[in-house]
């Protein structure tokens, strides 16, 4: 199967080591086989490592070392940051952020919904069971 | 941290030989070099000084000693590099090059490579000249094909690395998936 995400100009990657893990950051240059320099509306262009880098499935059409009001308007223009959230992979993310941040109250809360959830569905599962037999 | 991190900073040494009747105004010499801080920079002044010019620390001063930083670290340039370096065997001269935002980047890479392929410690170095080449003027082919507006290609051999240095372990209980897509 050939490749189907490349690294490119304009290309769309997760950041995926450290303080800034799950930010998304688009693929401004190369400098060389192992390194990046990458781009954020908000942030200054700086160089990372492709070994902290996913790529995703997002490209925008940006030319190379593109200028903040061009990257931004890019960006807007194809809600890419928007468009990953909504994908499976940026649900799970933020699912996992979201779990990471409960209290310990919230997850006892979590915890008695989903007792609650299975004793019903065993209830119906039940039922159905003996009524076949 | 665009401009931090690294160990080598670039400084200039600007000195001359102490006035004297004879010479009341010596030439006055800078040198742009390499050092960990301003103190080894002056040293290093001195010791490349003393071998060029007849000039030493004892009959010499300092005029002055800064710190010189990139003017555009946020992009990419090409950098070549000249060095001489002593070997086990002898003394040779390189030319490399390098690609980075910052001079001091390349200088850190320059350093990191001459340790792992030629085993030469920094203090056997000597960067004779640095320079930003042009991109139609680079002669190294790992450089070369960077030089793509339109540049393409996927990265293989991706592992799940772990997210943070504390979650890092030597041994795994199930071996890595390095599928490539």
């Amino acid at each position: 199967m050939p490749f189907s995400r490349y690294v490119e100009i304009g290309r769309v990657a997760l950041i995926n080591y450290g303080e800034e893990y799950g930010k998304l950051v688009v693929i401004s240059d190369v400098v060389d086989q192992n390194r990046a320099l990458v781009d954020r509306p908000d942030e200054v262009r700086r160089i990372i490592n492709f070994k902290r880098l996913v790529l995703t499935d997002f490209k925008i059409d940006i030319p190379r070392l593109a200028k903040k009001k061009v990257l931004s308007a890019a960006l807007e223009e194809s809600e890419v940051f928007s468009k990953f959230e909504n994908s499976t992979w940026g649900k799970k993310l933020a699912k996992r952020a979201l779990k990471t941040t409960q209290t310990d109250f919230e997850r006892y809360q979590a915890a008695v919904a989903r007792k609650k959830t299975s004793a019903a569905v065993k209830k119906v599962f039940n039922k159905l069971k003996s009524a076949s037999e | 941290m665009v401009q931090g991190g690294y160990k080598y900073h670039q400084y200039q040494v600007v000195g001359r030989h102490l006035p004297t009747e004879k010479e009341p105004e010596p030439t006055i010499y800078r040198m742009k070099l390499w050092a960990t801080d301003p103190v080894r920079a002056k040293s290093k002044f001195w010791y490349f000084l003393r071998k060029l010019r007849k000039v030493k620390k004892a009959n010499g001063q300092i005029l002055a000693a800064n710190e010189i930083f990139e003017k555009k670290p946020t992009t990419v340039k090409n950098f070549g590099v000249w060095v001489r370096y002593q070997s086990r065997t002898g003394y040779h001269n390189m030319y490399k090059e390098y690609r980075d935002t910052t001079l001091n980047g390349a200088v850190e890479q320059l350093y990191q490579e001459m340790a792992s392929r030629h085993r030469v410690r920094a203090p056997c170095m000597q960067i004779i000249k640095t320079a930003t080449v042009p991109a139609a003027m680079t002669k190294r082919v790992n450089i070369k094909q960077f030089h793509d507006s339109k540049i393409k290609f996927p990265l293989t051999r991706r592992m799940a690395r772990p997210s943070s240095r504390t979650f890092k372990t030597t041994f795994k209980a199930v071996r890595p998936n390095v599928a490539m897509h």
